[in-house]
């Protein structure tokens, strides 16, 4: 009975990603709030990807310093780090921390908006909601995440060089001409893929889960809205945990 | 779409409720066009779930509701749509979009379904907010005003196209007796510039039935017990109505209100703790 109600949502919010994916395109009006939803989800992301994108570089730049140079390859440390961020923790660190930060953020203003009626008011002045609330959310992300994840990739590469090269010592050009010989660009596209991914997954679960608040079945009112951003935000994690592996082993 | 040439909502034999719950059992009942109606009824009595099915939030579970000639739930999605186009909605809370000003949330159904330029869209918005006497507001969000000020806001967006239905979910409730009787003459006011127009109230405010009404429809546990003219109403000796209209508790027994020892005796130890 649980995994036909798993298998039913999953069906529903597939469907509920088409809807919105749909009308993205329905008018010119659509611009203006993906904008919005833009500088939202991207740019007031900026400042706490950088700063995760900054320790995560510096960190495996320390243990992958002091790993390697077991081996005596210590001038591997540019690949590594690189190669770690670019196809693996870019993607998956940005997707989880944007859920923290704008997912959660959708959820509960959505989840609101459905239990003050704004969303009954949007349906009775005949404004589909998925087009006015979700579409632009669904555009948005999906530009956002591979742009914060290049964003992450870039200064996670900058902590890497701090740890490794100014503090560590390791050669600059080593560390730069390993990153440039050993990152191809199917790593690269990898990498898109997976923050592409993670953008609609995070997207259509936050979205989703505010949308269909006063369907709950574990709290009403503000209580539902609770229990839909916690949702939103601890399902999309582990869809973009399992995605990584699935993408992972099919592009390897 | 041709316009019926009045928009009266009837409805026949009508089961309404939701999962499993009847909330409203067998309700047959004429609304007529051009006038104001008040839905009167206790708490929990089913008017609020009543309006969310004519506005075709929620399909009946049995019956039929028409608006003008139309019935509802049997239109296609196209023709339901332009139906509803004609429907003006005032919410309880108003319903205003928190991200919105008020400005904008009174232009939304403009911007959004006309090429309207920006200057006339706000001549019409400012004409609307002046209409309930928030011109001054109009760069306000609805978290900065009163709950008096955003249902009258939640009016202007309501009226922003003039439609021939306006509908309000207990427009008076909560307000203050000068915000209550302000927003009883917008009503009124309404009437006398769009006479065509189905007004159509949910309430359980006596005051405001006596101000507006001109027809009535009494909701009941579960059934619609009144419906008809407000002098008729005045003059019932249906006992519930009665009781009802001259806000009498009855001969409901008041059981001991007190707590019991155990527990005063416990609230006294924290009190004076």
């Amino acid at each position: 009975m649980r995994t036909l109600a798993v298998l039913s949502e999953m069906g529903a919010m597939f469907l509920f990603l088409l809807h919105g994916l749909v009308n993205i395109f329905t008018s010119t009006k659509q611009l203006r709030k993906i904008v919005h939803q833009m500088y939202f989800i991207g740019s007031k992301s900026l400042l706490v990807i950088s700063l995760i994108g900054i320790f995560t570089g510096m960190v495996l730049g320390l243990q992958g310093y002091y790993t390697l140079v077991k081996f005596g390859s210590e001038g591997l440390l540019g690949a590594a780090v690189a190669l770690s961020l670019i196809r693996e923790l870019g993607p998956v660190l940005t997707a989880i921390m944007v859920t923290g930060r704008a997912g959660s953020s959708m959820a509960a203003e959505i989840g609101v908006m459905r239990i003050s009626d704004q969303i009954d008011a949007l349906e009775v002045m005949d404004i589909n909601p998925i087009s006015y609330l979700v579409s632009p959310r669904f555009a948005a992300a999906i530009i956002c995440f591979p742009l914060l994840t290049a964003v992450f990739d870039v200064i996670g590469i900058i902590g890497g060089y701090l740890t490794g090269v100014a503090l560590l010592g390791i050669n600059p050009g080593i560390y730069f001409y390993r990153i440039e010989s050993s990152v191809n660009s199917h790593d690269i596209y990898e990498g898109f893929l997976k923050a592409l991914l993670f953008g609609v997954i995070v997207a259509t679960v936050s979205c989703f889960q505010g949308y269909y608040t006063h369907m709950r079945k574990d709290g009403v009112g503000p209580e539902g809205v609770s229990n839909a951003t916690t949702s939103a935000v601890v399902m999309s994690c582990v869809l973009v945990l399992i995605t990584d592996y699935i993408v992972t082993s099919f592009l390897l | 779409m041709a316009d019926h040439n009045g928009w009266d909502i009837r409805m026949e034999n009508l089961v309404l409720g939701y999962d499993d719950t009847v909330v409203l059992d067998n309700i047959s009942a004429s609304l007529p066009a051009g006038k104001i109606s008040v839905i009167l009824g206790g708490s929990g009595d089913g008017k609020s779930t009543l309006l969310r099915h004519v506005l075709g939030l929620k399909r009946p579970m049995a019956g039929k509701i028409f608006l003008g000639p139309h019935s509802l739930f049997e239109l296609s999605s196209g023709q339901f749509r332009k139906v509803r186009r004609r429907m003006g909605v005032l919410f309880q809370d108003g319903a205003l979009l928190g991200s919105l000003t008020l400005g904008q949330n009174v232009a939304l159904p403009l911007t959004e379904h006309t090429k309207l330029d920006a200057a006339t869209v706000e001549s019409i918005v400012q004409h609307k907010l002046a209409l309930v006497g928030l011109d001054k507001y109009a760069d306000y969000y609805p978290n900065q005003l009163s709950g008096g000020m955003r249902k009258r806001a939640g009016l202007a967006r309501a009226i922003v196209t003039d439609p021939p239905i306006l509908l309000c979910d207990e427009p008076t409730s909560g307000l203050d007796p000068i915000n209550s009787a302000q927003m009883d003459k917008l009503l009124l006011d309404m009437k006398q510039h769009f006479p065509d127009m189905t007004i159509i109230v949910v309430s359980h405010d006596l005051q405001s039935l006596y101000t507006i009404a001109d027809h009535v429809l009494v909701l009941h546990a579960g059934k619609a017990v009144y419906n008809g003219g407000l002098e008729p109403l005045r003059q019932t000796t249906d006992p519930y109505l009665r009781q009802f209209l001259d806000r009498s508790a009855g001969d409901m027994q008041t059981p001991d209100l007190r707590l019991g020892q155990e527990a005063r005796d416990a609230l006294r130890a924290w009190l004076d703790k």
